[in-house]
């Protein structure tokens, strides 16, 4: 392999950076049973901010953290509408996904034709000596590798500690929780601002090492809700989200990459590819869940019916049973 | 004791004015409103300009002359078309983000039509009608599809609309780009309809009175629908209770699937009126926001069809005037999704404040 395919298969994983910081975010955000819907506008502010901030003050750390803030604070206004004043988390979560759109444009217009400024790639000594893999997962920015240990931290913490069983509890089954001694509300308002400052993160990331704020971010419009369909086809696990980041990103780039093949196509057609996709991803994932499926396998003879049913059961993803629904203790 | 009742009592007092406040509805629509634009001049004077003047030249840019006025009527024709046919799903109790794709469908199919017929010896208004027909066609074929896939895929129809929205685009921008392009140039564009295929427009305006009424027709005929048929009951019980409304025998998932049809034969048209009776072409972005901006407008209508009207002017007013802020003082001209958005959202939050407050009040009744 020549150097210049290793380092595109490595620019693959730096441009899923973002992703996987936003899918994990949501993922925490859903496993708490709140739903950030917010998340298309959310990364399009979160990108002009870290961009705007780090161009301001010369600091990426600056960047990355007012950025974070910003995620936060817009996960936390869903949060409190939705715990607090029991507004419907769709309706919220939509009406800031275009609102944080707009602002992002507006605020940022001024911002557009400064200076481009990127994370530095930083190897890392030794295992970026490793042939191949070094140089695809170890010339990196510092935040990709972050990304990288940002996966196995959430997948530890969710599923091999305590806070985490407390996590998967208050978005299951919040009463139960809440007999245990949790403070159902307060943990969620914690873990959605957390989510949301992963989502910020993303968003910063995106601005500062894949693509420079240019008051457009076309490859970007439309990544948020990937990012949410990403989550429900990981099943709401880490991992498994992740997979389907970086699954995502080689399309994407299979996309720009296959585009010079198809030369009387709009460059834009191809782009689309991941949508469709997504239907199908989701219609896998959920298809098990429907009555008439149901039906029509009881009809059909017992060895049959069983090896569709398997196959349904391994695709098939169950959300946070209490997603979406307030909670209020009697 | 008698101290501590007494204070009690101008607790109350005190307290029942500011919760009047917050809970007699007009007041709590007006407190949200100046919420909403405290923190809209809050981020105006954040961008060094001054808020007071930017309200100005929106106002100048949308109702100053006859001619920003016609404007401003013609915009809101497809946003107010969008947002009464919302009111179906709404009522349902699904969110049809696909909008924005069953208008650009419409406008495809529409045009579609028109393409075959042109050169024929069909006279126009024959051709138009047609047109608005395979329009209406178009956008409830792709609002069903979004519907059976919610049915009987299971998939949430958020993320089905989304991914037929982009679907949507790219159809048009392969044929924009492809088979239908004009002769030479690829600039996003088909080749302009003859002027027959147009819906009459006022002199020297880009407003079409056919159009205009339209879509007033349409708002009655919602509002009717809606309001005082049987069928807008069950839809309404539907949306309301699902469950019972199955019980109770409403087969709800017919329900369902009809209300993203009546919903996508609205886009359709919204759709075929772009391409007939305002752009005469069929381009990309054709749509122009509109599905997406008619799910804020029905939020904040909430379901009464005859306040979209209002509302509708009202954002549109906004958006039209906006688009001047770039020349005039340099600003964004996205500053009016902003405005809008803080008008949703500040409403949504003080609807939230009213609810606590009365649910407690009833509470404490009840106890």
């Amino acid at each position: 392999m020549d150097s210049s395919t290793i380092s595109s298969i490595g620019s693959i994983f730096a441009w899923a950076g973002p992703v996987i910081f936003a899918v994990i975010g949501e993922t925490i955000t859903e496993r708490a049973g709140v739903m950030n819907l917010s998340l298309n506008g959310s990364l399009i502010l979160t990108a002009m901010v870290g961009f705007a901030i780090a161009t301001i003050t010369h600091n990426f750390l600056a960047g990355f953290l007012a950025a974070a803030l910003v995620g936060a604070l817009v996960a936390l206004l869903i949060a409190f509408m939705s715990i607090g004043l029991k507004q419907s988390q769709v309706a919220v979560g939509y009406v800031l996904a275009m609102a944080t759109k707009s602002l992002a444009y507006f605020m940022g217009a001024p911002y557009v034709g400064k200076p481009v400024i990127l994370l530095p790639v930083i190897p890392i000594p030794f295992l970026s000596q490793i042939p191949l893999i070094g140089p695809i997962l170890f010339k990196q920015t510092l935040l990709t590798y972050f990304s990288y240990l940002l996966i196995i931290a959430a997948y530890i913490y969710i599923f091999k500690t305590h806070q985490g069983l407390i996590l998967q509890g208050i978005g299951e089954r919040p009463s139960a929780a809440y007999v245990r001694g949790a403070n159902v509300n307060l943990l969620r308002y914690i873990y959605v601002g957390v989510g949301g400052a992963f989502v910020g993160v993303g968003g910063a990331l995106y601005s500062l090492s894949v693509k420079t704020w240019n008051g457009q971010l076309s490859g970007f419009d439309g990544i948020g809700w990937i990012v949410l369909a990403i989550t429900i086809f990981g099943g709401w696990h880490p991992i498994k989200g992740a997979l389907g980041s970086y699954l995502f990103v080689l399309l994407q780039y299979l996309g720009i990459v296959l585009q010079p093949l198809m030369p009387q196509v709009n460059s834009r057609v191809l782009q689309v590819a991941p949508f469709p996709l997504m239907i199908l991803a989701l219609l896998f994932v959920n298809i098990g869940n429907t009555d008439w499926v149901d039906r029509t396998l009881a009809g059909l003879p017992e060895n049959v019916r069983r090896t569709i049913a398997k196959v349904l059961r391994a695709l098939n993803t169950r959300q946070p049973a209490a997603l979406g629904i307030p909670f209020e203790n009697e | 004791m008698e101290m501590t009742q007494k204070e009690n009592t101008q607790i109350k007092n005190r307290r029942s004015i500011f919760t009047t406040l917050l809970t007699n509805r007009f007041s709590n629509l007006t407190l949200a409103v100046i919420m909403a634009l405290l923190v809209t001049f809050i981020l105006i004077w954040l961008m060094d300009a001054n808020p007071l003047k930017v309200f100005a030249v929106m106002w100048r840019g949308s109702f100053a002359s006859w001619d920003s006025t016609t404007q401003v009527l013609q915009a809101w024709v497809p946003l107010v078309l969008a947002t009464i046919g919302l009111m179906f799903t709404f009522t349902s109790g699904l969110w049809n983000i696909g909008m924005e794709g069953q208008i650009e469908m419409g406008a495809i199919f529409a045009y579609g039509i028109i393409r075959i017929y042109t050169g024929t010896e069909t006279s126009g208004g024959v051709v138009i009608l047609l047109a608005i027909l395979s329009g209406m066609v178009g956008g409830a074929f792709w609002a069903l599809l979004v519907g059976l896939l919610k049915n009987f895929g299971g998939v949430n129809e958020i993320f089905g609309g989304l991914g037929f929205n982009f679907i949507a685009d790219a159809v048009m921008l392969y044929l924009v780009y492809g088979p239908w392009k004009p002769a030479g140039v690829a600039n996003g564009s088909t080749k302009m309809l003859d002027k027959i295929y147009w819906l009459p427009q006022v002199k020297g305006t880009y407003l079409s009175l056919w159009a205009l009424g339209i879509a007033i027709l349409s708002v009655i005929l919602v509002t009717i629908i809606l309001k005082g048929t049987y069928f807008g009951l069950k839809l309404k019980a539907v949306g309301k209770n699902n469950k019972s409304s199955f019980l109770l025998g409403i087969p709800t998932n017919r329900y369902m699937l009809l209300s993203f049809i009546l919903c996508g034969l609205f886009a359709g048209l919204t759709g075929a009126l772009q391409v007939t009776g305002f752009n005469h072409v069929l381009r990309n972005n054709i749509s122009g926001g509109y599905g997406y901006l008619g799910l804020m407008v029905g939020m904040l209508a909430n379901i009464q069809p005859l306040v979209t009207a209002p509302i509708a002017l009202i954002f549109i007013a906004l958006s039209k005037g906006a688009a001047g802020l770039g020349i005039d003082l340099k600003l964004d001209s996205n500053l009016s999704g902003v405005i809008q958005g803080c008008l949703v959202i500040c409403v949504l939050m003080m609807a939230g404040v009213r609810r606590l407050l009365t649910v407690k009040g009833k509470g404490a009744r009840n106890g």
